[in-house]
C-alpha cells in the first residue's frame, strides 16, 4: 500500500486543493519552496538545531511502569509534552516559520483551538523578528485562557472569532479570509495535517520527527525499532501522523488513532469524525467531515479544545479508509479518568488532548505483545480549569 | 446560444448584474427578490447557495447565509422554489454556491437539476480548475450549463489565459485582495489591474465583482470591462425589504444607473 502523497497532492481519494482562486498562487509557491527545502542541508541543518537548542529534543521515551502493571504491557510514554511551549505543536511552527522566512514573508498567521499551536506560533515568530496574528474562537479563548495570556506576551495579536461555533473550524475560517486580503506578504502557519495540499503533506513531514526519534530510542531500549502498536489522539492529526509515519510502511505495527466521542459518540456532541463523518471538502480538502444531508457542516463538540474539529486530515481519512490505521473514540468523561489516573499512577499532568489517547489503553488488551508506545502529545497546565472542576472529591482533600 | 451569451451580444458594456442569497431574508422571498431586480433593470442575477462556511465571504453575506440557513434554506427548497422561475424571469440567472454542499447534493443530479430549472450557469468558488476539469465539466456540458471561474490581482497571466480558455459565459474579475463586501478605491493599484484585464484582449465578457457597491464603483469598472456584480451592497438594502417592499430594491438598482 501507498501512504505517500501524490503528486496532485492526495492520499487515495483525499486531499487535493479546493481553495478560493486568489491563495493559489500562494499555495503553488508554498509548494515549490517546501519540496525545495525539504531535502536542503542547511535547511535541514538551521531545523534540527533549533529543535534540538530551542525545543529540547529529543523528548523522552519514557517508560512507564505503573500504567505497564496496570494494562499487563510495556508501554512507552512519547513525551512531546516536555517540549518548549508545551506540545508537539512546535515542530510543525519552527519548520513552517523557517520555510516563510525563505519566503519573503513578514507576517504569520495562525488559527488555534487549545492555544497550543498560538503559543507555539507566536513563540517562534518572536524567536525569528515576525509579526503574528492569531485567530482563536470565544469559546475557546475563554476555556484556554492561560494559553491567551502567553501569546499576548509574546508579542502576537489575538484575534477573538465570533461566527458558527466559535471553535477551532471557525478560526481557520477567520485565518483564511485574513490570508485572502494580505496574500502577498503574509504565511498562515495551519497547525495540524489539514487544509490545501501542501500543508497536509508538509505538517506531517515537520511532525515526522516523532516516529523517528521513537524508532531509534525503542532500538537503543528494547533492541527493536518498530513497536507493537503507536497510539495517539487526533483532532486534525498532526501529532498522530508524526507519531505514525516511520511506521506507515511497517504493516506489522498497529497504529492506532483516538477521536474526542465528547459526550458520546451518537450524543449530538461530539468531535468523533470518522465514526459519524462522510466525505466531503473542509479548509480546502477532499476528506471526512461531520455534516448534514444537505453538506452544511455540523459544528462539534468536545471538553478538548484541541480535538473539537469537524474534520481530520486527509492521511488519516485516507489510512481509516484503507484499514491501515485503526480509530477509536473516547468521551470526555474517559479522557478525564485517564487524566487522573496517570497524575495519580505516573506523576504527570497530560493535556485534555492527550488524555484521550491514554484512555485506548482500557479499551485495548495487549497480551504478550511487544511494546506501545502513546503520544503524550502535552502537557496539562493549559487545562487545570477543567482538571479541577471534573476532579474526584478525594483528590480535593488538602486537609491534613 | 444560452442566455448569457445572448446578453453578452445585445449588451456589450455596462451591464449590470446583481447576487442575492436565497432564502433570505425570509424563506420565501427567493422569487420575489428576482423579479423585483429584473423588473427595477438587472441585466443578470446569482443566486447564492448559502452555506454554513462561507470562506470567500465578508461578515454581510456571511450573516446572510446563516440566516437563510436558519429559514431552513437548502437545494432541494431551493430547486423547488426555482422550478416555475423562467415563467417569470428571463434574465441569466447563475447558481453561486461553496463545494461541500453541492458534492453531497451529487454532481450530475445538481447540474440536472439546475438545468431543469432554466439556470444559465454556476460560479463555485473554492472549486479549482483542475478539479472542475476531472469532476463537473462533462456534467456540466451535458446540461448545458456555463462555468464561471473566478480571476484575481494575483493570477499570473499565462494561468488567467488558461482559465479564460476554460470559462463558458464569463470571467469573473475579483477586484481586489480580499473577501466579498469590501470597496475598491480609485487607487492607482486598481487601475492598474483593471487596465492590465482590459488589455489582455480576453475572449469572455469579463464582470468586475467584490467591492463594487454605488454607482461610482460600478462606472469605474466599466470603463475597462463589459459590467460589474453588485452583492453586499444589495444585500444590505435586503434587510429592509420585509418592511418595505419591492421599492427598496427598484431604489437601489436605479441607483446605478
Ligand atoms: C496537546 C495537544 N494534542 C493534540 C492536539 C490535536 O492536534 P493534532 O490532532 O493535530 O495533533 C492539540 C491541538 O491543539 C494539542 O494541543
Amino acid at each position: 500500500m501507498n501512504f505517500t502523497i501524490d503528486e496532485n497532492g492526495y492520499y487515495g481519494h483525499y486531499g487535493g486543493a479546493y481553495i478560493p482562486e486568489i491563495l493559489r498562487t500562494n499555495i503553488v509557491a508554498l509548494k515549490q519552496q517546501f519540496l525545495a527545502l525539504r531535502d536542503d542541508p542547511d535547511f535541514n541543518a538551521a531545523y534540527d538545531r533549533l529543535l534540538r537548542d530551542y525545543v529540547g529534543r529529543p523528548s523522552p521515551l519514557y517508560y512507564a511502569p505503573r500504567l505497564s502493571e496496570r494494562y499487563g504491557a510495556t508501554i512507552y510514554l512519547k513525551r512531546e509534552d516536555l517540549n518548549h511551549t508545551g506540545s508537539h505543536k512546535i515542530n510543525n511552527t519552527i519548520g513552517q516559520v523557517l520555510l516563510a522566512r525563505h519566503m519573503g514573508k513578514r507576517h504569520i498567521l495562525a488559527e488555534t483551538g487549545a492555544g497550543q499551536h498560538g503559543v507555539a506560533t507566536a513563540t517562534v515568530a518572536a524567536l525569528m523578528e515576525m509579526q503574528c496574528t492569531v485567530f482563536m474562537g470565544e469559546t475557546d479563548i475563554a476555556r484556554q485562557q492561560p494559553n491567551v495570556e502567553k501569546m499576548r506576551l509574546l508579542g502576537a495579536t489575538v484575534v477573538p472569532v465570533t461566527s458558527g461555533s466559535k471553535t477551532l473550524k471557525d478560526a481557520a475560517n477567520e485565518a483564511i479570509r485574513y490570508w485572502i486580503h494580505y496574500p502577498a506578504d503574509t504565511h498562515y502557519v495551519i497547525g495540524s495535517v489539514i487544509g490545501p495540499d501542501p500543508y497536509p503533506d508538509m505538517v506531517a513531514h515537520f511532525q515526522s520527527v516523532i516516529s523517528s526519534e521513537i524508532r531509534q530510542q525503542l532500538l537503543s531500549e528494547e533492541g527493536v525499532a518498530c513497536p507493537h502498536a503507536v497510539i495517539a489522539c487526533v483532532g486534525g492529526g498532526s501529532n498522530a501522523a508524526g507519531a505514525f509515519y516511520h511506521f506507515l510502511e511497517e504493516e506489522q505495527v498497529q497504529l492506532i488513532g483516538v477521536e474526542a466521542a465528547g459526550k458520546g459518540v451518537d450524543s449530538g456532541h461530539t468531535a468523533a469524525t470518522i465514526a459519524t463523518g462522510s466525505a466531503g471538502v473542509i479548509h480546502g480538502s477532499k476528506t471526512l467531515l461531520m455534516q448534514d444531508s444537505d453538506g452544511q457542516i455540523k459544528e462539534p463538540y468536545s471538553i478538548s479544545a484541541g480535538l473539537d474539529y469537524p474534520g481530520i486530515g486527509p492521511l488519516h481519512a485516507h489510512l481509516h479508509e484503507t484499514g491501515r490505521a485503526s480509530f477509536l473514540q473516547a468521551t470526555d468523561e474517559e479522557a478525564l479518568q485517564a487524566a487522573f489516573l496517570l497524575m495519580r499512577m505516573e506523576g504527570i499532568i497530560p493535556a485534555i488532548e492527550s488524555a484521550h489517547a491514554l484512555a485506548a489503553l482500557e479499551k485495548l488488551s495487549f497480551s504478550n505483545t511487544g511494546p506501545v508506545v502513546v503520544c503524550l502529545s502535552g502537557r496539562g497546565d493549559k487545562d487545570m480549569d477543567a482538571y479541577i472542576r471534573a476532579a474526584p472529591a478525594s483528590f480535593k482533600n488538602h486537609q491534613l | 446560444m444560452n442566455r448569457i451569451q445572448s446578453l453578452f451580444e445585445q449588451k456589450e458594456n455596462k451591464v449590470l448584474s446583481f447576487y442575492c442569497t436565497a432564502g433570505y431574508p425570509r424563506l420565501q422571498d427567493t422569487l420575489p427578490v428576482l423579479t423585483a431586480l429584473q423588473a427595477a433593470g438587472a441585466d443578470m442575477i446569482e443566486i447564492g447557495i448559502p452555506f454554513s462556511d462561507p470562506l470567500a465571504d465578508g461578515p454581510v453575506i456571511q450573516e446572510s447565509s446563516a440566516v437563510a440557513l436558519a429559514n431552513g434554506m437548502n437545494l432541494q427548497e431551493l430547486f423547488r422554489q426555482l422550478k416555475d422561475v423562467r415563467e417569470q424571469v428571463s434574465v441569466p440567472l447563475i447558481l453561486m454556491g461553496y463545494l461541500n454542499p453541492l458534492l453531497q447534493y451529487g454532481v450530475s443530479r445538481f447540474c440536472r437539476d439546475a438545468a431543469a430549472c432554466g439556470i444559465d450557469g454556476l460560479i463555485i468558488p473554492d472549486l479549482p480548475l483542475e478539479e472542475y476539469r476531472r469532476e463537473w465539466q462533462h456534467a456540466m456540458e451535458a446540461y448545458g450549463l456555463n462555468m464561471i471561474f473566478l480571476v484575481t490581482p494575483f493570477t499570473p497571466q499565462e494561468r488567467l489565459r488558461e482559465i479564460d480558455e476554460c470559462s463558458s459565459g464569463f470571467l469573473y474579475m475579483v477586484t481586489t485582495a480580499g473577501t466579498t463586501g469590501g470597496s475598491i478605491g480609485p487607487d492607482e493599484a486598481t487601475k492598474r489591474y483593471f487596465s492590465f484585464i482590459k488589455e489582455q484582449r480576453l475572449n469572455r465578457p469579463v464582470m468586475a465583482g467584490f467591492g463594487i457597491r454605488d454607482k461610482p464603483g460600478f462606472d469605474q469598472a466599466c470603463a475597462y470591462v463589459n459590467g460589474a456584480i453588485v452583492g453586499s451592497g444589495l444585500i444590505r438594502v435586503l434587510q429592509q425589504y420585509p418592511d418595505k417592499g419591492e421599492i427598496v430594491i427598484r431604489d437601489f438598482v436605479h441607483s446605478f444607473f
